[in-house]
C-alpha cells in the first residue's frame, strides 16, 4: 500500500491527518498495567498479516534489514534453503518468514511472517525491572537501549519468543527487536516491511480498521478462511493481527496462549506485597512478645525454686526436686537442671567449707 | 568456659589440599573472567535467544538463595521464637546467609549483559510492574540486612565494643525485617516464573508456584544448618565452644523435626495443585516421570527419613537426609527453570550448559567456600567472644 492509499484509508476511517497525529502526539509511552486505560487502542496502528498471501519472497526481511541497518545475513535473502529450517528473530533478523507444509496439500506452500506483535499489554515491558520497554499510543513497543540492564527477563516473558540478544558483544551487548518502524509511523509512513510486500500479504491502518479488513475478509470468504482472527485477543490483544487460511497452529501460531495479559498472571503475586509488609512484623513481634514473657514466667518459677533449693539444700534435695521436675510441665527442664547442679555444688561447698 | 583455641600459635601449612584445589579453581576463574568480558555471554555460555536464562540462574540465584535461607529460619527460631538452645546456630547460619546472598549479587556481574547498570532498577528507573524489581530490591535490603546481623563478629573480632552493642541492640528488628524480605523474596523467585504461563510445564506451573518457592525455602535453609553443621564439625570442631557443641543436638534434632513437618505439609500442597488443575494425565509421560521423582525421591521420602530420625534419635541418618533434602531442592529449581521452562522446544533447541559455563559456578562456589573459612577461622563464629559472652 502507498502512502495515498493509506492517507485516504484514514479519511475513511473519519480519522484525517488530525486524528491520526493526535494518535502520534503521544510524548510519553504507556507501559503494563496501565496501558489497560487505553482500551485496546483503536486509534494505534497495526498491520494486518493474510497467511494466504504470502509467497515467501523474504523481501521484507530484506526491507527490514535495509531500514534498520543490520548487518550483512548469514544466507542471501533470495536464497530459499533457509525454509529447510524453522528460524527466529535474532539479533541481526528483525523478521523471520518461515515455510510450513499446507494441509491439505496441493495449495502450495504457506508462508508466514514473524516479527514483533507489538501486544497491547507487552510481557516484555510488563517484566522489564527498569522500564525499557514501552508501550506507545501509535502502537509501536519499543526499547530504551540506555537503560537496559540486561537481564534478559523479557526474553523470558515474551510468549512470541521475539526479542534476541547480542550475546556476542562483551561489554554493552543490547535486546534487539523489531520497532514497527517507529521512525517511519512517526511521519505517518507504513513499516519497511510492509510497504516492499509485492502481493499486498501485510495491511496498514488503524487497528480499528484492520480488525475490520480481517472480519470482512473472513466473513466473505468463509471457505477460504479460518474464522479466528488472531491477535484480537491473544495475551490481551496485539497490534499485528493475522489471518489464516489453514488453522493456526499449522503455521506455528500457539492457540493456547489465552485472552488474558501477561501482566495479569503476576498481578496477584505483586498485590500480595502489602499484606505480606504489613502482616508479618504484627505477627513476628506477637511472637516475639510472647516469647519474652514466657521466658520471663519461667525465670521467676526457676529463680523462687532455686532459691528454695538452696535453702534446703541437703541431700534430701536432690530427691524432692526430681520429684518437682517430674511434675513441672513449663519449666525449660535443661535449665533447671543446670541451676539445680550449681545450687547443690554450691551447698556441697557450704557444708565443705564448713566442715574444715 | 571455651576449648576454643583461636589464638593459636602453631603454624598451619599453607600447601593444604583445600588450599591447592581452591587455588586451582580461582585461577581457573580468574580465566573465564577474562573471557567473559573480553569474549561476551557467548564466550563461555550456551545461552541463546531460547535460553536466556542457564545455570547461573537456576543454581546461582533460585538455588543460592534458597539454600541461603538457613540464615531467616535460624535467627527467627532463636531471636523471635525464643528457642534459646538454637543460638549456637545463629551466627554460622547468617553468616552462612550473608556469604550465600553476597556471592549471589557477584554471579549476576557475570549473567547480566551491562553489571554496572545492576543498580539502575533501584536508583535510575523503577520497573514497579516487574516481579523482577521485587526480587532485585528484597536482595539489595536483605544483603544489608544481613551484613547488619553478621557484623557483630568482625566488631567483636576487632574489639570494637560500643559500636557492638549498640549494633547488638538491632538484633530483633534486623530479624524481623529479615524475615518479611526473605517471605517476600523467596516467594517472588517463584514468581518470577508466572508471567510466562505458555512455556512452562503445568506440572510445575502453577499459581502458587510463589506459596511453592517459599515453604521450600523454609526446609531448604533447615536442611541446609543440619548439612553445614555436619562439614564444621569436622573441619572446626576444635573451634567450636561449649554452648555450640552442646546446642549441636537440639539444633539437629529441632530442625530436623520442623522440616519433617513443613515437606509433608508441602507434598501435600502439591499434590493439591495436581489435583487442583487437573493434571493427572501428565503422570505417564517423561515429565510426570521426572515430576513423581522429585515429588517422591525428594519430598516424601527425606520427611518420612527426617520424622524416622528424629524418633530413633538418629543422627547420621538425619545429616544424610539434609544431604538429600539439600539436593532435592536443587532438583526442584531446577526443574523450574529448565526442565519446564520451554517444555514444547524440540529437543535439538534445548539448553545444556557449558563447560566454562559450570565453570564459573564452581568458582564462585568456591570463593564462597574461601570466605568462609577465612572469616569463621578468625572471627567469633562458632564460639562466643571471651568479652561478650551471654550477652546478646
Ligand atoms: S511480541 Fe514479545 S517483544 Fe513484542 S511486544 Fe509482545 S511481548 Fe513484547
Ligand atoms: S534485558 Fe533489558 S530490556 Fe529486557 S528486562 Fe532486562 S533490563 Fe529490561
Ligand atoms: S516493522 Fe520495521 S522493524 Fe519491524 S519487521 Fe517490519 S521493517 Fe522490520
Amino acid at each position: 500500500m502507498n502512502r495515498r492509499k493509506f492517507l485516504g484509508a484514514m479519511g475513511v476511517a473519519g480519522l484525517g491527518v488530525a486524528g491520526a497525529e493526535k494518535v502520534l502526539a503521544a510524548e510519553d509511552g504507556v507501559t503494563g498495567a496501565s496501558v489497560k486505560d487505553v482500551k485496546g487502542l483503536p486509534d494505534s496502528y497495526a498491520v494486518l498479516f493474510d497467511v494466504t498471501r504470502c509467497i515467501g519472497c523474504r523481501q521484507c526481511e530484506d526491507a527490514c534489514n535495509y531500514e534498520q541497518h543490520l548487518p550483512e545475513p548469514d544466507v542471501d535473502f533470495f536464497d530459499t534453503g533457509v525454509f529447510q529450517q524453522i528460524r527466529r528473530t535474532d539479533w541481526k533478523t528483525y523478521t523471520v518468514v518461515n515455510q510450513y507444509d499446507d494441509k491439505p496439500p496441493g495449495a502450495g506452500d504457506l508462508y508466514r511472517k514473524i516479527q514483533c506483535m507489538h501486544c497491547l499489554e507487552p510481557a516484555c515491558a510488563h517484566s522489564c525491572f527498569v522500564k525499557a520497554f514501552a508501550k506507545r499510543h501509535d502502537g509501536a513497543v519499543t526499547y530504551d537501549p540506555n537503560v537496559c540492564v540486561g537481564c534478559r527477563y523479557c526474553m523470558m516473558a515474551c510468549p512470541f519468543n521475539i526479542p534476541a540478544y547480542e550475546y556476542h558483544i562483551a561489554l554493552d551487548p543490547l535486546v534487539t527487536k523489531c520497532t514497527f518502524c517507529e521512525h517511519r509511523l512517526k511521519d505517518d509512513r507504513e513499516p519497511a516491511c510492509v510497504e516492499i510486500c509485492p502481493t499486498g500479504a501485510m495491511y496498514f491502518s488503524t487497528r480499528e480498521e484492520v480488525l475490520k479488513e480481517a472480519r470482512v475478509r473472513v466473513v466473505n470468504n468463509p471457505d477460504k478462511y479460518q474464522s479466528h482472527i488472531y491477535g484480537e485477543h491473544e495475551m490481551g490483544g496485539t497490534n499485528w493481527i493475522y489471518i489464516s487460511g489453514v488453522p493456526f497452529e499449522d503455521v506455528g501460531m500457539r492457540m493456547d496462549l489465552g485472552t488474558r495479559a501477561a501482566g495479569d498472571y503476576t498481578s496477584g503475586a505483586l498485590g500480595g506485597v502489602p499484606l505480606i509488609a504489613s502482616f508479618w512484623p504484627v505477627l513476628l513481634v506477637g511472637a516475639y512478645a510472647i516469647s519474652k514473657r514466657r521466658e520471663k514466667i519461667a525465670k521467676e518459677e526457676r529463680d523462687s525454686f532455686v532459691s528454695q533449693i538452696i535453702a534446703e539444700a541437703g541431700p534430701e534435695a536432690g530427691r524432692r526436686l526430681a520429684e518437682r521436675l517430674s511434675r513441672s510441665e513449663t519449666l525449660d527442664k535443661a535449665a533447671i537442671e543446670e541451676e539445680v547442679r550449681k545450687a547443690l555444688n554450691e551447698a556441697a561447698a557450704k557444708t565443705e567449707r564448713e566442715d574444715h | 568456659m571455651s576449648n576454643h583455641n583461636h589464638h593459636d600459635t602453631g603454624q598451619s601449612p599453607w600447601i593444604t589440599p583445600f588450599n591447592v584445589i581452591a587455588g586451582l579453581i580461582v585461577l581457573m576463574g580468574i580465566y573465564l573472567t577474562y573471557l567473559r568480558f573480553t569474549g561476551g555471554l557467548a564466550a563461555v555460555t550456551n545461552l541463546d535467544d531460547y535460553y536466556p536464562w542457564g545455570i547461573w540462574i537456576s543454581f546461582d540465584l533460585l538455588c543460592g538463595v534458597a539454600l541461603a535461607a538457613g540464615g531467616y529460619t535460624t535467627a527467627a527460631a532463636c531471636y523471635i521464637f525464643g528457642i534459646k538452645k538454637y543460638h549456637a546456630a545463629v551466627r554460622p547460619a547468617v553468616l552462612t546467609a550473608f556469604l550465600g546472598y553476597a556471592l549471589v549479587v557477584f554471579a549476576l556481574h557475570y549473567d547480566v549483559g551491562q553489571p554496572w547498570r545492576l543498580a539502575y532498577p533501584i536508583f535510575v528507573q523503577q520497573g514497579t510492574t516487574s516481579v523482577l524489581f521485587e526480587v532485585g530490591l528484597c536482595v539489595f535490603l536483605y544483603l544489608t540486612v544481613l551484613f547488619l546481623e553478621w557484623l557483630p563478629a568482625p566488631l567483636e573480632w576487632l574489639k570494637l565494643k560500643r559500636v557492638r552493642n549498640i549494633v547488638i541492640k538491632l538484633t530483633l528488628v534486623l530479624t524481623v525485617f529479615g524475615v518479611i524480605l526473605s517471605t517476600m523474596h523467596q516467594s517472588s523467585l517463584g514468581a518470577l516464573y508466572l508471567i510466562l504461563p505458555s512455556k512452562m510445564h503445568p506440572l510445575w506451573f502453577s499459581s502458587h508456584l510463589p506459596i511453592y518457592f517459599f515453604v521450600s525455602s523454609m526446609f531448604a535453609g533447615l536442611s541446609m544448618v543440619i548439612f553445614e553443621s555436619t562439614l564444621s564439625h569436622r573441619y572446626y570442631h576444635n573451634k567450636m565452644d561449649k554452648e555450640h557443641l552442646e546446642g549441636t543436638p537440639h539444633v539437629t534434632f529441632g530442625f530436623a523435626k520442623a522440616a519433617a513437618w513443613i515437606m509433608a505439609g508441602y507434598f501435600f500442597i502439591k499434590l493439591f495443585g495436581v489435583v487442583l488443575n487437573d493434571n493427572w494425565g501428565y503422570l505417564p509421560t517423561f515429565y510426570g516421570f521426572i515430576f513423581s521423582l522429585e515429588m517422591l525421591g525428594f519430598v516424601a521420602l527425606p520427611a518420612f527419613l527426617y520424622a524416622k530420625g528424629v524418633r530413633d534419635k538418629n543422627v547420621k541418618l538425619i545429616k544424610w537426609t539434609a544431604v538429600l533434602a539439600v539436593f532435592g531442592i536443587i532438583f526442584n529449581r531446577f526443574n523450574v527453570s529448565l526442565v519446564a521452562y520451554n517444555y514444547h522446544l524440540p529437543s535439538e533447541l534445548k539448553y545444556f550448559p557449558a563447560l566454562a559455563e559450570i565453570g564459573v559456578t564452581i568458582f564462585v562456589v568456591t570463593v564462597g567456600l574461601i570466605l568462609f573459612k577465612l572469616i569463621s577461622t578468625r572471627m567469633p563464629i562458632f564460639y562466643e567472644h571471651p568479652d561478650f559472652k551471654g550477652s546478646h
